[in-house]
């Protein structure tokens, strides 16, 4: 990537930025978030919890409720509306101006800046080159198809070098394999371009490959913040863990430094008493009767090729989802066992 | 089908599904008969007067260089040119009032706002009888306008009477279908291209020059289109206001009832007709659906 290309990396600080909306319930509690320079960050959640709205904060799209401090490094441009924050926004549906090429697009933002007309040629071709869209220079967007028409958006927010690269669930509206690719280009632009970065999304994979930390929310709270390992190996309670991926819920007693499950007695540091353990289900691993700690019998078994996820009913207690080797020939009814690494167990906070 | 139809096998299986067109022989006889009604109207009301009126303009002593003569007389011309000038400026002016307003609408909603809209397209229920009596009541002799700057300045402003009364009239008739079509079409707007155009710096006024009246132009086009047609060719108003107001349909009126000339009278409402037959085919070329002038 050339040289020209690297963009300052502005880091940005939300102090108490909340927002109520008229006449609805709070859509945002006061939230406190430093976004380092250089970083990508991505709000996951569940619909509604107020990802766009944290989003729409940081460009400038919605002020915060009074109180609430935007600072993009030491500025503080609560006040600025988007136009004068200089920030790069892509949109779900792309957004692209329909009465103009993909060229004019692109440039638009030069040309609001008034820049002569052979520096934002120059830069304009050097940013199609960029995103492989030289060819389609002269195009009308309906011309293009919606992978091509996110990549013209993608170059029409960073040619102007803005100081943060906002984005809404870019890929929401492609499809499975267009979404892959495109996330890789993504991931390899933001890596280059080292620019600031936060990312809109409700796909915990595309959470976990391109966050450098992952700010998991709630229903306008956030659960949790976190790199992709620790959202997803220490999640913060129920929610997050129940979110992202899979999890298995044991319920265990814990009586003198020992952990009772099934049949087993774990070594365990914990106060006494009943507890609820968390286990991921590559973390279930089968195992012969003399070696397992749980007994159940195989209620559903489901080959996904690299893996056969299997669904074991043990002799009491909820269904557990265990994953196994793709080769695996358990089928419904076969009884199994399985064994639980302590160190791989978490209990409920 | 056909294969199986000619099957030598299968002699007596009927067809499951007849071939195209063995079942439709009479098909363009039938659908002539099935046109010949609308056919028989549209030569009775519509091509046989209008070759009338075409031939008539052309029957006078002059024959067919009446029209020229018709259209250089000094009169006639200043009545067209009149006329043209006073619809592009009644639409200019209510294209630009109508945008503004129905954007407005759009965007912005307040108690009231329902009304408000309904209030406002009130006057697409008016004949242009009623427009111009409304014009009356508000800058005639004893209108609004005059009582105000009587008491104001001692000297009353009376404009109903003329060119500036029907302009009046006219835009405020023609507000209502225009600011309705802008709100439509503005309701269709994707906000997410405003707010990329702002991120990418532009000022609100750039986002109106760049994004939103681009979005709104075949809107635009097509009622402003309409708007000039309908001021072109409207009658009621002017008719109501003076007779003595010099545009081409009181001309026409002038011409055919009292100095009886039939021709002259012919050969305008032919270039009327043609004039608002052209605009109307603007309007329909970018809304894509038909549609008609009225007044
Ligand atoms: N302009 C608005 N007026 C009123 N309520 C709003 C407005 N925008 C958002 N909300 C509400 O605020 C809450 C958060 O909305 P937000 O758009 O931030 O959710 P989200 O996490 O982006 O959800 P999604 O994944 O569906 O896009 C929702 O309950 C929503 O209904
Ligand atoms: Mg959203």
């Amino acid at each position: 990537m050339p040289d020209s290309f690297h963009l300052d990396a502005v880091p940005i600080r939300l102090e108490r930025c909340g927002k109520t909306f008229a006449g609805s319930a709070r859509a945002l509690e006061p939230l406190d978030l430093t976004i380092r320079g250089g970083e990508t960050i991505v709000f996951l959640g569940p619909s509604g919890c107020g990802k766009t709205t944290t989003l729409r904060i940081i460009a400038g799209l919605e002020s915060p409720d009074p109180g609430g401090r935007v600072l993009f490094g030491e500025e503080d441009v609560t006040a600025l509306p988007i136009e004068r924050r200089n920030v790069g926004m892509v949109f779900q549906s792309y957004a692209l101006f329909p009465n103009m090429t993909v060229a004019e697009n692109v440039a638009y933002g030069l040309k609001v800046r008034k820049l002569p007309r052979p520096e934002r040629a120059r830069r304009v071709e050097e940013m199609l080159d960029l995103m492989h869209l030289g060819e389609f220079a002269g195009r009308r967007i309906d011309q293009l198809s919606g992978g091509q028409r996110q990549r013209v958006a993608l170059a029409r927010a960073l040619v102007v070098r803005p100081r943060v690269l906002l984005l809404d669930e870019p890929l929401t509206a492609l499809d499975a394999k267009l979404r892959d690719s495109l996330r890789l280009e993504i991931d390899r632009l933001l890596r280059g371009l080292g620019i600031t970065a936060v990312y809109v999304t409700h796909d915990q994979g595309e959470a976990m490959a391109l966050g450098d930390r992952i700010v998991v929310m709630a229903k306008g709270r956030v659960a949790q913040i976190g790199t992709p390992r620790e959202i997803y190996y220490q999640p913060a309670d129920g929610f997050v863990a129940d979110f992202i991926g899979t999890m298995n819920r044991l319920g265990g007693t814990v009586r003198g430094g020992m952990l009772n499950i099934g049949t087993a007695s774990l070594p365990w540091s914990g106060a006494d008493g009943a507890v609820e353990l968390l286990v991921r289900p590559e973390d279930l691993a089968l195992a012969s009767e003399d070696d397992g700690h749980l007994g159940g019998s195989v209620a559903a078994a489901v080959f996904l090729g690299d893996r056969t996820r299997l669904v074991v009913e043990p002799t009491d207690g909820p269904a557990l989802t265990v994953d196994t080797l793709g080769r695996s020939e358990l089928g419904r009814g076969d009884r199994v066992w399985l064994r639980v690494d302590p160190a791989r167990v978490l209990a409920v906070p | 089908m056909s294969a199986c139809a000619q099957d030598a096998s299968l002699p007596h299986r009927p067809a499951a599904f007849p071939r195209a067109g063995s079942g439709w022989k009479g098909e363009p006889l039938r659908l002539a008969a099935l046109l010949a009604p609308a056919a028989a109207v549209f030569a009775a009301f519509f091509l046989l007067p209008l070759v009338r009126l075409i031939l008539i303009g052309a029957g006078g002593a002059e024959g067919w260089s009446a029209y020229l003569t018709t259209l250089i007389d000094p009169g006639h011309l200043d009545s067209l040119l009149s006329t043209l000038a006073l619809s592009a400026g009644v639409t200019l002016v209510t294209l630009a009032v109508s945008t503004v307003a129905g954007l407005f609408l759009v965007r912005h909603h307040f108690p009231g706002h329902a009304l408000l809209v309904a209030l406002l397209t009130f006057p697409l229920a008016f004949p242009g009888v009623v427009i111009g009596f409304m014009v009356i009541m508000l800058a005639g002799r004893q209108g609004v306008i005059g009582t105000i700057t009587q008491a104001l300045t001692g000297g009353k402003l009376v404009f109903a009477y003329s060119m500036a009364g029907l302009f009046l009239g006219y835009v405020y008739f023609s507000i209502p279908r225009v600011i309705l079509t802008v709100m439509a079409a503005a309701e269709k707007l994707d906000p997410r291209l405003e707010e990329a155009a702002r991120s990418l710096g532009a000022s609100p006024w750039r986002v109106v020059a760049d994004v939103i009246l681009p979005a709104l132009k075949p809107a635009l086009i097509s009622a402003g289109a309409l708007c000039f047609a309908t001021s072109m060719g409207a009658f009621g108003t002017a008719f109501t206001l003076a007779t003595r107001i010099n545009v081409l349909p009181m001309t026409i009126y002038t011409e055919f009832t009292l100095q009886a000339n039939i021709a002259a009278a012919a050969a305008l409402s032919v270039l009327l007709g043609l004039i608002t037959w052209a605009a109307l085919a603007v309007a329909r070329s970018v809304a894509g659906t038909s549609v008609a002038a009225a007044g």
